[in-house]
């Protein structure tokens, strides 16, 4: 039975106010060129704390069958 | 871990409110808030004054995170829309230009008006003592910055009690404005990137959307 994983997405109304980034635990996420943040899928634990942090709230968590 | 020196910007803040009750010329100290962040944006081409600079974040995250203060609640979902984040700008800076054109009429002659006004609409008298001797213009400009920060931190406080600490940070025009240069700057760049950005207001993919709103579920 495939595995479900969770990962933040940052969706298009992003601030880039860096919340996210200073809350992860993983330093998974990075403000790309001071238009949005974006999550490394590699680094994510999905742990939910940028998505609690964020102020616009535009973060969701996506859970994905792993293989 | 040691924090960095820049974490601890909002101690600045606090004392440049503080010397503004003192002595308002003080308030000039404000200009550097205005213009860093555009300096970053335009050189540096991206948000790092608001990502790790700017004391009134920090102020806002300390008080609401750390202390709780703030309820935690997401803010409506126009504050983060464009129109409301531009539309806001533009009254900022029709607030700005207004205090450039009051402080020119001081300059060409006009009475220094002593007042700091609150959230545009509240005119608090202000007894200014005038230690040193500075044109009547000075200090009025003084008033006017001094006003403007006043009120955005009063905002900030308000949206941080509301809704999530920074929230501010969602309508700041400070931020408008940066991100908009960085848009600006990197242009195409970012309009293809864009591309691959999820849409807020549907799932990616397809999915469908849990009852807690947090959670999306791929299939596939």
């Amino acid at each position: 039975m495939p595995s479900v994983i969770r990962i933040a997405q940052v969706c298009g109304e992003c601030v880039a106010c860096g919340s996210c980034v200073k809350v992860c635990p993983f330093k998974a996420i990075t403000i790309y060129k001071g238009l949005w943040a974006e999550v490394s899928k590699s680094g994510c634990r999905g742990c939910g704390k940028c998505v609690r942090e964020c102020p616009a709230g535009v973060i969701r968590l996506l859970e994905v069958k792993a293989l | 871990m040691k924090k960095p020196w820049y974490d601890y910007m909002w101690v600045f803040l606090l004392i440049y409110l503080t010397l503004g009750l003192f002595n308002i010329l003080f308030a000039w100290l404000g200009i550097l808030c205005f213009i860093t962040p555009l300096l970053i944006a335009m050189l540096g081409g991206d948000k790092a004054y608001c990502n790790k600079y700017c004391g009134r974040g920090q102020l806002l995250r300390l008080l609401g995170g750390r202390l709780k203060l703030s309820r935690n609640k997401t803010p409506p979902r126009f504050l983060r829309a464009r129109w409301f984040r531009y539309s806001f700008l533009a009254f900022f800076m029709a607030m700005f230009l207004l205090m450039i054109y009051i402080t020119y009429l001081v300059f060409a002659g006009a009475g220094l008006k002593q007042l700091v006004t609150l959230l545009w609409i509240f005119k608090l008298p202000w007894h200014w003592a005038n230690p040193w001797p500075a044109s009547p213009w000075v200090a009025q400009f003084a008033f006017g910055l001094y006003s403007v920060m006043l009120t955005s931190t009063v905002l900030g406080l308000a949206t941080m009690l509301a809704f999530k600490p920074r929230s501010w940070c969602v309508y700041c025009p400070m931020g408008t404005m940066t991100q908009g240069i960085c848009q600006l700057k990197h242009g195409k760049d970012a309009a293809n990137e864009r591309k691959s950005q999820a849409d807020c207001r549907t799932a990616e993919g397809v999915g469908k959307r849990e009852p807690t709103d947090d959670i999306l579920r791929i299939d596939g």
